[in-house]
């Protein structure tokens, strides 16, 4: 465990030293300040969107916004941005052997690699959250927020609501996360770690929509960025988010297994 | 107390070729152990199977008793190296660098930064980015980056290769000082120089094989010299010394006699030269330089076996 947190550190290190670390970052905060001065000057908000047409009654309901917004493509990309990386960047550098040939096995090293790449996409997720309610803030005030059940939530408790949904949504960003990871240890190539993990995230988005594969679409991981939804209904329904828990459970156990298997066994050849 | 390194039978496959083809070594405590041999000989995939960065699809790698496959991280206590060029993370500076790699490493790996930094001259740029780097400033930081495990064996891999001549030299010397310090060095090399100015032993390796094992002075011996004679009357100098007794190997040879034998059997050869009225203009030995043997070793070797599997090119 010690290792692991040893290699956590440096990764976080080393993250804070690049520039793409600071791209995802910056997709991350730009996306709510584009949105609130776009609303802001057109005065209308999203209309097909949950919580879309309250956005200029209250500021609360931008964040929730963003994160239906974000299910697409924002967050999956961001997620992968780093997770695709963190394996693949040692291999274009060289790097594997010389932190394999050190005093850590490999084992502790691949974990600690899963948990920065974790701890980024939470960060991204946490500040884009932060500058969607301050945008919003800015833009509507924080007043009541009308639920997916019609009732209002009076803004402490949307907050709290809001806290919840952001915690929810951040359980499926951890699989995009163990599946880039994944990607990253097999194609041992940044660009088609981030890009695979994106395409699979695409597909799985369009297999939810094809007729006829209605069956498999509540185990679609990317299903799981809606189960907040339960959140925000009055009174809050559970089973969505506990369903999301375990489908995402599999997935993020599965990727992350069989990526550390790969990783430990692997031939480190190049470099 | 276990060899540093013992390996045996080590056989690595890509597909239908034979990049190792049961190597065995033995490299005792002490050794400057000179690893040799052409590129694509198989030398690097070697050295990445001793530090436990590829599985040999046969036989076993022992650091000081312990398999890099089984005993993991804990089978390079002590050991410590690296395989074709050293490689670091290029937007950090080199502390840092050294920083990230004590801190995987056991032990006060840290407390040596500032020592080892020293040791490899690099104390005043240790700050600058690795990707402002020279190639023979990664060379040293990467003996930097292996110092600081304090090893008592270092596997270099052609640590000279890319040097201009005084980082050659510089770095010849820093592997002689720490051989002096006790060190347990294995290097390979293609460069035949190196290997003799450095080391005591050697192995060669010629398309995945060990064709010689042993030490320099045995692969000399076991080459032997000879010695080119130029006199007054080269038919009946061919002729003194068919007849005389303890010489080998003689025949005209670009219009000299060549032949071999011990010095005291080439003393009685001149007395018998003048004894015959034969002048004796010039008697010259010639020792057989490294680069002779080598190519002795592995032409030879070449000359004499059926096509073995083929070895890998680039992968060396």
């Amino acid at each position: 465990m010690g290792g692991a947190l040893t290699v956590y550190r440096w990764e976080l290190r080393k993250l804070l030293s690049q520039k793409r670390t600071y791209i995802g970052l910056l997709f991350a905060t730009a996306v709510p300040i584009i949105f609130v001065t776009t609303v802001a000057a057109r005065n209308h908000g999203p209309e097909d969107v949950p919580f879309g047409r309250y956005v200029l009654q209250s500021g609360l309901a931008v964040p929730l916004v963003l994160l239906t917004f974000g299910a697409y493509w924002l967050f999956p990309l961001i997620t992968a941005l780093v997770a695709g990386d963190i394996v693949a960047s040692e291999d274009h550098n060289g790097t594997l052997k010389t932190i394999l040939t050190r005093s850590l096995d490999r084992a502790p090293i691949f974990a600690g690699k899963a948990l920065a790449a974790c701890t980024y996409a939470f960060v991204a997720l946490l500040a884009m959250a932060v500058v969607a309610l301050v945008g919003g803030g800015i833009m509507a005030g924080f007043h009541s927020l009308v639920s997916l059940s019609g009732t209002t939530v009076h803004p402490g408790r949307a907050l709290v609501l809001i806290g919840g949904s952001f915690l929810v949504y951040f359980v499926p960003m951890l699989g995009i996360a163990a599946i880039g990871l994944l990607f990253s240890t097999l194609a041992r190539n940044s660009a088609a770690a981030v890009v695979g993990t994106l395409m699979l995230s695409f597909v799985l988005q369009l297999v939810a929509i094809l007729p006829g594969l209605g069956g498999i679409k509540p185990y679609l991981l990317t299903n799981q960025f809606f189960a907040w939804h339960g959140f925000l209904r009055v009174p809050t329904d559970w089973a969505p988010i506990g369903h999301a828990l375990w489908v995402c459970a599999i997935w993020f156990v599965a990727s992350l297994v069989v990526g550390a298997i790969v990783f430990v066994r692997r031939d480190v050849a190049g470099g | 107390m276990p060899a540093p390194v013992e390996a045996r039978g080590l056989v690595k496959r890509y597909g239908e070729i034979v990049a190792v083809d049961h190597v065995d070594l033995t490299v005792e405590t002490g050794n400057v152990y000179g690893y040799l041999g052409p590129n694509g000989a198989g030398k690097t995939t070697s050295l990445r199977m001793l530090l436990g960065l590829i599985r040999p699809d046969e036989g076993a790698v022992r650091l000081f008793g312990r398999d890099p496959l089984v005993d993991g991280a804990r089978a390079l206590d002590g050991v410590a190296g690296f395989v074709e060029e050293p490689r670091f993370y290029p937007y950090l500076s080199a502390r840092k660098n050294l920083e990230l790699l004590a801190a995987y490493d056991a032990g006060g790996a840290r407390d040596r930064i500032d020592s080892v930094l020293e040791t490899v001259e690099l104390t005043e740029r240790a700050g600058d980015k690795v990707k402002g780097y020279s190639h023979g400033m990664r060379q040293r930081l990467g003996i930097a980056g292996a110092l600081l495990r304090d090893p008592r064996l270092l596997l270099l891999d052609e640590p000279t290769t890319g040097l201009d001549p005084a980082g050659i030299r510089d770095m010849r010397d820093l592997v002689r000082r720490l051989a002096e310090q006790g060190m347990t060095i294995v290097l390979s090399s293609h460069i035949l120089a190196e290997v003799e100015a450095l080391c005591d032993r050697v192995a060669i390796l010629r398309r995945g094989r060990v064709v010689f094992e042993g030490a320099l002075a045995e692969l000399r011996d076991a080459a032997g010299g000879f010695y080119a004679l130029r006199t007054t009357d080269q038919a009946r100098a061919l002729r003194v010394c068919q007849a005389h007794a303890g010489l080998s190997g003689v025949r005209p040879d670009d219009g000299a006699v060549r032949f071999s034998g011990p010095e005291d059997a080439v003393a009685s050869l001149s007395i018998a030269l003048g004894e015959a009225s034969v002048g004796i203009l010039a008697l010259v030995p010639h020792v057989a330089t490294l680069e002779e043997l080598f190519f002795d070793v592995t032409e030879s070797e070449r000359a004499a076996e059926p096509e073995p599997a083929r070895a890998v090119g680039a992968a060396s």
